[in-house]
């Protein structure tokens, strides 16, 4: 999205919609909350930059780093927590040297922190890494899928 | 729009809708579906969720047609006479809401929809935003011309993409058939619904909270009174329902209150939606009489514990409500009863949890979520969550002491008396059901260091089992050579030297690593 673009968009969100709101067209635009989008919006709205600095911590949405190139949930809701996400996340972190919450040095993956109920419980414990779904997974399914990825972006390097 | 229109557009849909029905009904011919009522999902995966005219097929929109040729107040009974209680958790008759809304005085006022869903374990709102939007917006329209609002909103978690997208594509297909908007039906009678999206916050579900939340502000609870329904969002009266309570209000309209107050138990008319999860061998949503047994629900309906354990405890409210034990199993579901044994019906999240369960850690989780979730606002809330999951981890790493349950008590009774909002008033609940349900379990920790369940890491020592096949790749991955042994020849395990990381446990192609 152009600067212009996210400026008129922001200008709309004025009229009708929210801070809140214009931070979610950010988020969704850039994949993070950036310093330009923290400027335009508190000058759009005419509040002041920590008051939208405030909004946007508040929520969990909101980063304010780029994620990785596959960004790994660990859902974290109690049904998956009961079937063992908790072992499967510290099994991730173990695999890529990373804590959730962080990025590995090569941009490659980023795990999530905390992630809420996603929603499908009945076929819990739930990883989303990158757009696919694993379900009913376990700690070697997780971690093969992290291998292959890896060889495949090996491979694609020169 | 009108009255005609919908008559024929049911006319030429329903045979489609029978049809599916009748398809539905054939293939899911098990007792996980037959023993259910299914009234609130009763379009759930049978109409396509986002056609104006299969939803019409189904009785649609003449609950709305009928409420405006009745005079609001008449509206307002039918619903009071329901003995509908919202579905978000607090169980507060929807028909009293309905009324103070209506009372309060003003030109502007606002229907919101709490479709926030934050409870992680429970996932029936979702279920029906993506199946059957339009009842919700149905429903809100209801609202609107009983209590005389102009403007709705749905606050929709923005985890649920599916549930944003068909809401969105329901809302503008509505305007576009004149189902939403100015003048509906002819009438003087406008009203328009908005969508707006969470941003993964769980107390934003708390009303006040949600009302900042909509406002574009940090979703901060405010003290109640006064109430929404006095004062509200941008401080105009504004009544506030969960989806699956609205979801049900077409149908009581249109049928009459007997639809819905003929089920149930006393004083908890109804169905309720149920989503059954954890350590069950048929999990997903589950709708049935209020009233019926936990029993029931497990075996008739759930199909037993998933093989191989035994079940110990149901989760019921998710992080504000509590454990039920085994023993008491009969008990049958409601609002009144559930809180009498010291857990809520909340949302209705029903996690089963087995033997394999350690309950302190379920405890643990719990409070652990309410502490990040905890908005900071106010003391108890904000530091008294922090204190519980302290002595929580001491007691769970091996350094607990028996004061420090009544330490557990006294600090969570504190919360619960001098929180702000919900959330700190429900947060130690998993605590104190434990507490009183699985003391031994507590003592079991402290006096002897133990963990049955082969949770908590720190209690509990690695062994290799006789299902080894002796391939070595455990003594390749463990960082402190705790494992011994060579290709072919027994390996053995230091409990000395192990350092309890867990790297060899997903490594073993057998799983021949066990804790105990
Ligand atoms: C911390 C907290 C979280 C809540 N989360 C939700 C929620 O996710 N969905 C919901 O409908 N109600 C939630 N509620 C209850 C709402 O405050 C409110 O009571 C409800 O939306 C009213 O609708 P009802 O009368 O139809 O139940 C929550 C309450 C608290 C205190
Ligand atoms: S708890 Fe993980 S999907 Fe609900």
């Amino acid at each position: 999205m152009t600067k212009q673009a996210f400026i008129k968009a922001v200008e709309r969100e004025r009229d009708g919609g929210s801070v809140l709101c214009a931070l979610q067209i950010a988020q969704e635009a850039y994949g993070y909350i950036n310093e330009f989008a923290i400027q335009t919006v508190a000058d759009v709205f005419s509040v002041s930059q920590s008051h939208v600095y405030g909004v946007a911590t508040f929520y969990h949405q909101f980063t304010f780093a780029k994620r990785g190139k596959y960004n790994i949930q660990v859902c974290m809701g109690t049904a998956c927590y009961v079937l063992g996400a908790e072992e499967i996340i510290r099994a991730i972190e173990d695999e890529l040297g990373i804590k959730a919450g962080g990025k590995t040095e090569d941009g490659l993956f980023s795990l999530e922190h905390n992630t809420r109920c996603v929603g499908d419980c009945s076929i819990a414990p739930i990883v989303i890494i990158g757009d696919k779904w694993l379900a009913k997974t376990t700690i070697r399914k997780t971690l093969n899928e992290i291998r292959k990825i890896k060889r495949q972006e090996e491979v694609r390097l020169p | 729009m009108n009255k005609k229109k919908l008559e024929q557009i049911k006319e030429q849909y329903k045979p489609i809708i029978e049809e599916k029905r009748a398809k539905w009904q054939e293939e899911h011919d098990t007792p996980f579906y037959t023993r259910q009522t299914r009234l609130v999902l009763r379009n759930v995966e049978i109409i396509e969720p986002t056609s104006v005219h299969e939803y019409i097929a189904t009785d649609g929109y003449f609950g709305f047609a009928k409420a405006l040729t009745m005079q609001p107040q008449e509206i307002i009974d039918i619903v009071k006479e329901s003995g509908m209680r919202g579905r978000g958790g607090a169980g507060f008759s929807t028909g009293k809401k309905w009324q103070f809304v209506h009372d309060a005085q003003s030109e502007t006022k606002y229907i919101v929809c709490n479709a926030d869903e934050g409870d992680p374990g429970a996932f029936m709102d979702r279920a029906i935003l993506e199946n059957d939007p339009y009842s919700v917006l149905e429903s809100m329209t209801i609202a609107g011309y009983a209590l005389g609002a102009q403007k709705g909103y749905i606050y929709c978690r923005a985890e649920y993409p599916q549930a944003v997208k068909n809401c969105k594509a329901a809302i503008i297909a509505a305007r576009k058939n004149r189902l939403l908007g100015d003048n509906l039906f002819g009438t003087n009678f406008s009203f328009n619904i908005e969508l707006r999206l969470g941003a993964g916050a769980f107390v934003c579900g708390e009303e006040t909270a949600l009302i900042a939340s909509i406002e574009g502000k940090r979703g901060e609870p405010r003290p109640r009174p006064p109430f929404p329904a006095v004062s509200g969002l941008y401080g105009k009266p504004t009544l506030i329902n969960n989806v699956e309570t609205l979801s049900a209000i077409p149908m009581i309209i249109f049928e009459g209150a007997e639809r819905w107050n003929k089920i149930g138990s006393p004083n908890n008319a109804g169905t309720k939606v149920f989503a059954l999860a954890g350590n069950i061998t048929n999990g997903g949503l589950i709708e049935v009489p209020m009233g019926i047994t936990i029993k029931e629900i497990i075996y008739e309906i759930g199909g037993g514990y998933a093989e191989g354990s035994k079940v110990k405890a149901v989760q019921a409210g998710g992080p504000s409500g509590g454990c039920i034990p085994a023993s008491m199993f009969d008990l049958p579901i409601d609002f009144d009863s559930l809180q009498s044994v010291g857990s809520i019906l909340g949302s209705g999240g029903l996690v089963v949890m087995c033997d394999k369960v350690c309950m302190i850690d379920v405890a643990k989780f719990f409070i652990k979520f309410s502490v990040d979730e905890s908005c900071g606002k106010c003391v108890p809330c904000r530091i008294g969550n922090i204190k519980l999951l302290n002595i929580l981890e001491k007691i769970t790493s091996g350094r607990g002491e028996e004061s420090d349950l009544c330490e557990l008590e006294k600090l969570s009774k504190t919360i619960i008396e001098t929180s702000l909002c919900g959330l700190g008033q429900s947060s130690p609940n998993p605590v104190l059901s434990t507490l009183t349900h699985f003391r031994e379990e507590y003592l079991d920790h402290i006096h002897n260091r133990r963990c049955g369940a082969g949770i908590c890491r720190e209690l509990t020592t690695y062994e290799i089992n006789e299902k080894c096949i002796m391939c070595t790749a455990c003594i390749k991955v463990c960082p402190v050579d705790a494992i011994t042994g060579e290709l072919k020849k027994p390996h053995y395990l230091s409990k000395e030297k192990c350092i309890k990381c867990n790297k060899c446990v997903p490594i073993c192609p057998v799983d021949a690593i066990v804790r105990v």
